[in-house]
């Protein structure tokens, strides 16, 4: 089977310490999380030891360590969307798909994680799923919002 | 050129020196700050704040630990804002930590302790909630217990920068940082190599070395036991200061006589097993050279080099020589030749090690660390607990006339006895190998260029027509330095002594915490006052050491030399 | 194959006729016209813009651009549609704009896709559309749309004063000959030509420029410390790290106008002597990243980066690092460690980043507003900046506007402009005319300003002055529905995630204080007699603890991270009080401090409220009306969302 770690490593030869976060975020986006395995490949490739990479991975809000849902639900929370009533909408979410931000549901379907600031404030308050904005969402249409995705999803296993 | 020049401390002229940092400037002045993330010789982080002071011509209050004088300066050091700022930075430190100063093992030398007695925190202004991690118990050597860290960051430094091992880091941010191991997994399947010397930089009691008290208390009780203890070189010239006694003084004989009274029945001295050594070692040594044996020879004394070696640079296994360290030989030669003329089964007995060093307590228990499935040695005690364990037994070394210890394996030479010093192992090494090859004992026995406290020390010593090269390292991101160059083909370098810690077992893992660089210089001094004292000073004229060889041994490197104490290492895979 | 041909037409002209010819001799006739056609001046097939930054995406504008295409395609209407930045009126997202060849641009807002028909339908039978105009771009020699008024004489833009955002949702962010077109790169080619590098910096320093990222520095003085550092390398960075929750403008700036930031890059290396240069960008841009590197590229080919620029011996180039999601990384020295690969902690300075900083390397980190002001000051002079502004602060600046406003995002405007004219001139004042609560300026390191400082001007020191600060330029507007309690805890707790954790009194503080505001903001159950007391205490530490982290923190984030708090107690302290001592959040915000009541009339004793209470704090037999026990009950409104027969309401 490819390494897609191990294929990114190539592109980084002779690479410093300054490609660390690069190749994190490579990695990350091919495999969808920084898994040890992957770590210890960086490590040596780049001779820096896996506590420092581990380190600098739960520093940045980026890096997770598990896989994510099929649907990756990432709710602003930025003043102008918390002044806008994104709290209501983050713990509707929460209830209504019984998960907590920072978790994936069992299925693999949805997971929700908290971000800064999309910096689409001026449509507040902003949601993203898979890169797709949602805005001025509110706690009634956020359900909607995730019920669509789930018959998209069923349709397509269909 | 030093340029100098004077800066005004609360209201007075203090000379400063251009470059250095307020910091230094008022400890010279005799102004002391308190400091906790602060090392000496180290970048300053900056990151704990306690010792700020007041720039009087902006009124901000600035780190002296980073900041460079100026002429000009006009600093405040306990301004009501400077002391405000410290206790309340104290008082935070304090709002969430476990608060059970009674039952920990730092307690009464804890620098948060001190810093809040210091500061007069007398009432509970700022309650928090407690953190409530998971305390690390998985390591042999040491136990990590993220509640009571107050991520100075000091560990994290020394792992990295003194030993390049870098087996802990900051993992997380803001309120949740904590200091672990990557993936947060034990330290037990860390690259750590058990040094200790995160645990004498620790300020509070986040890291400890694991206790075996009750183990030792259990046999001490069980009469079918017989209960022997050994020390190390450097215990003797290191327990002092665990009694407030003037550093570096040698208690030898009161250390044997309390270890009497506790109830050990046999008190050997390590420094014996160290003079084994020497007769095994330079044999070796003679052996690689003469054979075109692997080259160059690393000295194995040093547990947690071996593990590094395994763990980093596992390409130089067969460097390093197959002798097990004194405490392995001197357990070996306990549970086996002691025991074969006391009459005793290794099994009735109990061996008890006192060594300077946490990372004893690892290689104790290593697997090749046995013979015929009965382990060399059975606990090991730091130089730190063999305090607590006189104080446990009620024993007032003032008043306890000193004793010598059991003999046989009591009686050492001085090249014995400065194994405990960074450059001891290499001086005794060459003292009896040049006797073996040339038949005749050195002039002067003493090398000064392998002895003292620098990173690296190298030298070339002539031995009859032989010259050869050898290098003394301490610290083992300076190993790592010098074996990158062996690598990359540097071949004039036939022999090295290297030891973790800095300064050697002196400055090892297990010693007094809160010593400092003047400490464990009177301790190395001390090592070699008893090395020009004495006039036994080389381990192939200790009589017991030729009386062992002659009832036991037969001759180094002999068969029951090899079943005893010689031992090889393998690649170790651990998350680095 | 035709298009790219083209192309490169453009750009031999472009490097051969303007770019390599600085001089301000008189263009030919012939060139004027082409000149204007690579301005999209004038056009010789209809053009359609669509605004595609973020915010307009987030609007919902591919789907506009779909509804475009396909509109076109059924229509057989050959005509160019150009995905374009934001013009800064989020709220009207998303946008649409019509040139016809012979008439004025013509801008509507609101076309969603749905619209897209009936709006092209009108424009191409050159009639006005009723709804939905924006306003008309005025050029000579085109014919005007009759009753539609210039865009700029819009409220929202009429204020304003654009020179970082002039060309934001404007021109095709990412063709380099638009941007020459316009005049771009010239000044950049011009200073290496004829200035030195010192001359550079004393002019941005005489032009009165500060820095745009918060702290109001002089950003020539900034630049002559690396000037005046001597070092084999020097490097500039772009710290475009936009972490501020409520601040967007370099987002739209990098969207919207990438070569501006990429020439006024150019001229601050210049200046320095730097040959290398990061944009140190959010992951969580990805438009931007985008965008940034396709102009990066173009100017590359163009020879504007690279190796012995123009012939001039200057070389200079820039390479994109992303960000991976750390707020503390628009500090500098914790940006410098990212790009390091490290844990982005701030480090203690001295030594400043200018003398030692990236790699140990002189080193000068300009935000992207600031650095997107030097092609204008370069190009217009020195004089023409400074005589923008106030006495203190020169020039103008981007503000991001949010919150409970009529309209919402970015505009530019000359400082000195009073806060009260940016709500309630250029936003329209407040949604559903709602009361007024406060302003909070500056984002997590500044504060709140309420009625009564309204009127003051905006520069950096008179912000200071009422406790808040410039910032980056984020407004988000308060309005009667919401708590100051709950926006303090909300900025507490954003600094809690966000801060390193590497000093004591950021990390533990902070910490301390968000806790103290949950005890304030939370129902304890079975509370002791003296806990409002307790409660009150806490306060004080708050106003304690807040001056200490201020005075003691390592970086930027932590010597503000108080500020929010300490203003909103400062001018709310009653609002505080009326939590401490009443329990009660008159903003109903602070759910735990609800209590609910059932109304016995409408219960039936169906029991599912029971049922649901997290803490059973709900008796009742069946078939009878139900009771809530207060000591129990901890406000989590799950009764109210249960019942079916409305018999739960807030008490």
């Amino acid at each position: 089977m490819e390494d897609k770690t191990i294929n990114i490593l190539e592109q980084y030869p002779n690479s410093g310490n300054d490609s660390l976060i690069p190749i994190l975020q490579e990695v990350q986006d091919a495999e969808g999380y920084i898994s040890e395995k992957s770590v210890i490949k960086i490590g040596k490739h780049l001779d820096i030891p896996s506590s420092k990479i581990f380190g600098v991975a739960t520093f940045y809000n980026q890096f997770r360590f598990q896989p994510l849902g099929k649907y990756h639900i990432q709710i602003c929370r930025g003043t102008a969307c918390h002044v806008l009533g994104s709290a209501t909408v983050l713990s509707t979410l929460e209830k209504h798909l019984k998960l907590k931000a920072g978790e994936t549901s069992r299925d693999g379907l949805f997971s929700i994680e908290v971000v800064a600031c999309i910096g689409a404030c001026g449509l507040a308050p902003v949601i993203c799923v898979n890169g797709k904005f949602h805005a001025k969402v509110t706690d009634k249409s956020i359900i909607e919002i995730i019920e669509n995705y789930r018959k998209e999803n069923d349709e397509s296993e269909k | 050129m030093k340029i100098n020049f004077n800066i005004e401390v609360n209201n007075q002229s203090v000379e400063a020196i251009k470059g250095e940092t307020i910091l230094d400037a008022l400890n010279r002045n005799g102004i002391k700050v308190p400091t906790l993330c602060h090392m000496k010789d180290f970048t300053p982080t900056g990151a704990c704040r306690m010792c700020v002071v007041e720039d009087e011509i902006t009124g901000k209050l600035i780190t002296s630990c980073s900041f460079p004088v100026a002429e000009g300066m006009k600093i405040k050091t306990h301004s009501p804002k400077v002391v405000e700022a410290r206790k309340t930075i104290v008082e935070l430190l304090l709002s969430n930590h476990p608060d059970d100063c009674l039952y920990c093992v730092r307690n009464r030398n804890c620098e948060l302790q001190n810093l809040s007695d210091e500061l007069q925190v007398r009432e509970r202004r700022i309650i928090g909630k407690k953190n409530n991690y998971n305390i690390d118990n998985s390591g042999v050597s040491i136990i990590r217990d993220p509640d009571k860290c107050i991520l100075c960051g000091r560990c994290v430094e020394v792992c990295e920068k003194v030993m390049g091992v870098s087996a802990i880091d900051y993992v997380n941010r803001g309120s949740q940082t904590i200091i672990g191991t990557a993936f947060n997994k034990g330290l037990n399947v860390s690259s750590c190599v058990n040094c200790g010397q995160c645990i004498m930089v620790c300020p509070t009691g986040a890291l400890t070395e694991k206790n075996h008290f009750p183990e030792i208390r259990e046999a001490l009780n069980d009469p079918a036991k017989t209960v022997v203890i050994q020390y190390a070189p450097a215990i003797s010239v290191s327990l002092a200061e665990e009694f407030g006694i003037e550093s570096g003084k040698d208690i030898n004989g009161i250390m044997n006589s309390a270890l009497r009274k506790i109830g050990f029945n046999r008190v050997f001295d390590t420094s014996f097993a160290a003079d084994l050594t020497i007769m095994e070692e330079s044999a070796e040594l003679i052996n690689r050279i003469t054979n075109n044996g692997v080259l160059p020879m690393m000295t194995s004394c040093c547990p947690a080099w071996v593990k590094y070696a395994e763990e980093f640079v596992p390409e130089f296994l067969p460097n390093i020589s197959s002798c097990k360290s004194p405490q392995q030989m001197m357990g070996s030669v306990i549970k086996n030749y002691f025991a074969k003329t006391e009459n005793l089964k290794a099994e009735d007995i109990y061996s008890v090690s006192i060594m300077p060093c946490t990372a004893k307590k690892f290689e104790a228990q290593r697997e090749e660390m046995t013979t015929h499935g009965i382990s060399d040695v059975d606990a090991v005690l730091t130089t730190r607990e063999l305090g607590q364990f006189i104080k446990l037994y009620g024993i007032d070394i003032s008043k306890i006339e000193p004793e010598v210890a059991d003999s046989p394996l009591g009686t050492r030479s001085t090249a014995g006895k400065i194994f405990g010093a960074s450059g001891g192992v290499m001086e005794a090494a060459i003292r009896t190998a040049y006797y073996k090859l040339t038949g005749k004992e050195l002039v002067k026995f003493q090398i000064p260029e392998v002895r003292g406290f620098e990173e690296r020390k190298e030298t070339k010593i002539k031995i009859g027509e032989l010259e050869i090269g050898v290098a003394v390292v301490n610290g083992l991101v300076n190993a790592k330095k010098l074996l990158t160059e062996i690598k990359e083909g540097r071949t004039d370098i036939h022999f090295i002594e290297i030891m973790a810690c800095p300064g050697g077992c002196i400055g090892g893992g297990g010693q007094h915490i809160g010593s400092n660089e003047d400490d464990l210089k009177s301790r190395m001094k001390s090592l070699y006052d008893i090395d020009t004292n004495e006039t036994l000073k080389v381990s192939h004229k200790n009589p017991e050491i030729i009386e062992i060889y002659d009832k036991f041994l037969g001759e180094p490197l002999g068969h029951k030399s090899h079943e005893l104490l010689h031992t090889n290492y393998d690649k170790r895979d651990v998350l680095r | 194959m035709m298009k790219a041909k083209n192309n490169d037409t453009n750009k031999g002209f472009l490097i051969d006729s303007i770019l390599n010819n600085l001089s301000d001799k008189e263009i030919s006739p012939s060139d004027k016209v082409k000149l204007s056609l690579i301005r999209k001046e004038k056009t010789d097939k209809p053009i359609i813009y669509i605004g595609a930054g973020t915010c307009g995406l987030a609007a919902g504008a591919d789907q506009t651009i779909n509804a475009t295409k396909e509109y076109l395609i059924s229509k057989q209407i050959d005509a160019e549609i150009i995905e374009v930045g934001c013009i800064g009126l989020c709220s009207s997202e998303p946008l649409l704009d019509v040139q016809i060849p012979g008439f004025n641009r013509i801008s509507f807002e609101h076309v969603t896709g749905d619209k897209v028909e009936k709006i092209l339908n009108s424009v191409f039978n050159l009639e006005t559309p009723e709804t939905d105009i924006l306003g008309q771009f005025p050029k000579d020699k085109n014919q005007n749309w009759e009753n539609v008024k210039p865009i700029n004489e819009h409220p929202f833009f009429a204020p304003q004063k654009r020179v970082v955002l002039k060309n934001c949702g404007i021109i095709n962010p990412v063709n380099i000959e638009q941007y020459i077109s316009l005049g771009g790169y010239q000044g950049f080619l011009k200073t290496i030509n004829s200035n030195s590098p010192i001359e550079v910096c004393d002019l941005i320093e005489k032009s009165g420029l500060r820095g745009r990222g918060g702290g109001g520095f002089p950003t020539g003085k900034k630049w002559k410390f690396a000037f005046n550092t001597k070092a084999d390398q020097k490097y500039l960075i772009c710290n475009a790290d936009e972490g501020d929750p409520g601040a967007f403008m370099d987002r739209a700036v990098i969207e919207g106008d990438p070569h501006r930031l990429i020439e006024g890059m150019a001229v601050a290396a210049y200046g320095i002597g730097a040959s290398k240069a990061y944009i140190y960008i959010r992951a969580e841009y990805p438009l931007a990243i985008k965008r940034l590197k396709i102009a990066l590229d173009q100017a590359r080919k163009y020879g504007l980066l690279g190796n012995n620029i123009f012939e001039t011996g200057f070389d200079f180039d820039i390479k994109v690092k992303m960000g991976a999601g750390a707020f503390v990384c628009g500090e500098e020295t914790a940006l410098i460690h990212s790009i390091e690969g490290k844990r982005g902690m701030p480090r203690p300075r001295p030594p400043f980043p200018a003398v030692s900083g990236l790699f140990g390397k002189p080193t000068i980190i300009n935000n992207v507003e600031t650095l997107s002001n030097i092609p204008e000051i370069i190009a217009r002079g020195q004089e023409w900046f400074s005589s923008i502004g106030t006495e203190s602060s020169k020039g103008t600046k981007v503000f991001a506007l949010s919150g409970k406003i009529n309209l919402t995002g970015l505009v530019e405007i000359p400082m000195g402009t009073t806060i009260r004219d940016i709500i309630f001139n250029i936003a329209g004042g407040i949604k559903n005319n709602k009361k007024f609560k406060s302003v909070q300026i500056g984002g997590p390191s500044g504060g709140c300003i309420t009625e009564a400082n309204l009127d003051i001007q905006v520069d950096y020191e008179s912000l200071i002055k009422v406790g808040a600060m410039m910032g980056s330029g984020g407004l988000v507007v308060m309005d009667e529905d919401n708590c100051m309690v709950d926006i303090s805890k909300f900025f507490l707790q954003f600094i809690q995630r966000e801060s390193c954790g590497k000093c004591i009194p950021c990390r533990e503080g902070t910490k301390r204080m968000l806790e103290i505001l949950e005890s304030i903001t939370q129902r304890p159950n079975n509370e002791s007699p003296n806990a409002a007391l307790e409660r009150f205490k806490g306060i004080l530490q708050l106003e304690r603890l807040g001056k200490v982290i201020k005075e003691t923190s390592l970086c930027g984030l932590g010597q503000t991270a108080p500020n929010p708090v300490l203003s909103s107690l400062k001018w709310f302290r009653e609002e505080f009080e009326e939590h401490i001592f009443e329990r009660k959040c008159s903003a109903g915000v602070c759910t735990e401090l609800r209590t609910f009541k059932i109304d016995v009339d409408k219960c039936i004793g169906c029991t599912i409220c029971a049922k649901k209470c997290p803490t059973n704090a709900i008796i009742g037999a069946k078939k009878q009306p139900h009771f809530i026990v207060e000591e129990k009950c901890i406000g989590c409104g799950t009764c109210e969302e249960v019942c079916k027969f409305d018999a739960i309401s807030i008490s």
